[in-house]
């Protein structure tokens, strides 16, 4: 197994799949100008899936590009977070998780932007000015609906009660992070945590959200272990690929 | 109360030096809503470097029917235009 393979894949499929999730949005959201934002944040995450997995496909050196990766794989190949497979659920759900991921993404990306890997270093520079939109957009969000009416604050609170469990899987510690910050690649996960935690509970207490005092953790994402989720949407989002393998526009 | 969010008029500068452009409207419940909203609705291109978010409804405009009183008195002023002198080659295009 080789630990920088594994690392394009953990952040290029979280964002290929929680990309393909908000774009599930297109044509459905609540308010025109929401669906426009949210239909831009799912072309961002598209985008940044293209070189994440371009370089995955790279540092693999078997042939395989960013589309063999996104279109090729079965589930118990991907690499993404529990937290980004999760279902959209209302509005209120998706921008939670979104929040959520958004904290993780944009601490992720400042710190890779110094990595000693340069192909990593460089696509995080890039991402990072995108994701802090992301970033600033999704945490307004939370502030207006957390405390706003009785109902959008109650929705938030469960919003957020349902995807805290999900969120430990990405500062986990395992045998590829290990390698990973002992060479200088990414930072520190342990430290991340503990910015995030700052970032998240300043928002949280801006919404007048009370944060889970729960530190239990679903994993098994970044192993490929999924939840039944991630079927339903690699059937839709594979369809075209598997059925007919190759077709050009 | 009307649960619509009222509407903005969008203004964007396209590059320094140029004037801030009218490029459409959208809803927003409040400014600092409506400039996000431009940046994601009208700016998607990279086409502008300032935004500006004005409330529809602080908008005067002249009413289409007065259209002849206010704007025909000029067009008989031809003198008013400065189409009489004749430009040097060298100033180019004006």
């Amino acid at each position: 197994m080789n630990p920088l393979f594994e690392f394009c894949l953990r952040i290029g499929d979280s964002t290929l799949i929680l990309g393909h999730r908000v774009s599930e949005w297109c044509g459905h959201a609540p308010v025109l100008e929401e669906d426009i934002a949210l239909a831009n944040t799912a072309l961002d995450l598209i985008g940044q899936t293209q070189l994440w997995l371009g370089l995955a496909g790279g540092i693999e050196g078997k042939g395989r590009d960013a589309d063999a990766l996104a279109y090729r794989r079965d589930a118990a190949q991907f690499r993404n977070f529990l937290l980004v497979e999760r279902p959209n659920g209302d509005f209120g759900q998706t921008i939670m998780r979104q929040f959520l991921f958004d904290n993780w993404h944009h601490l992720m990306l400042n710190g890779l932007k110094s990595s000693a890997h340069n192909g990593i270093a460089e696509i995080a520079a890039k991402a990072e000015r995108e994701v802090a939109y992301h970033l600033e957009r999704s945490a307004d969000l939370v502030v207006r609906l957390g405390d706003g009416t009785e109902e959008s604050h109650q929705r938030m609170q469960r919003a957020l009660d349902l995807h805290w469990p999900w969120c430990g899987e990405m500062f986990a510690v395992d045998p590829v992070t290990e390698t990973l910050v002992a060479d200088g690649v990414i930072p520190n996960p342990v430290e991340l945590r503990e910015k995030w935690l700052d970032q998240v509970e300043s928002v949280l207490t801006e919404s007048t959200l009370t944060k889970p005092n729960s530190d239990f953790s679903h994993k098994g994402g970044t192993q490929g272990r999924h939840t039944e989720h991630l079927g339903h949407l690699l059937a839709e989002m594979q369809f075209l690929q598997r059925a007919y393998p190759d077709a050009q526009w | 109360m009307s649960k619509e969010w009222p509407l903005w008029e969008i203004f964007i500068r396209g590059q320094n030096g140029l004037s801030h452009r009218h490029v459409g409207s959208l809803h927003a419940p409040d400014a600092e809503m409506a400039v996000r909203n431009a940046r994601d609705v009208y700016t998607r291109r990279n086409e502008g470097v300032s935004i500006w978010v004005v409330p529809s409804a602080q908008i005067t405009a002249s009413a289409p029917s007065e259209k002849g009183l206010l704007f025909e008195p000029s067009q008989s002023k031809i003198y008013r235009h400065p189409t009489f002198y004749d430009i040097p080659d060298d100033v180019g295009h004006m």
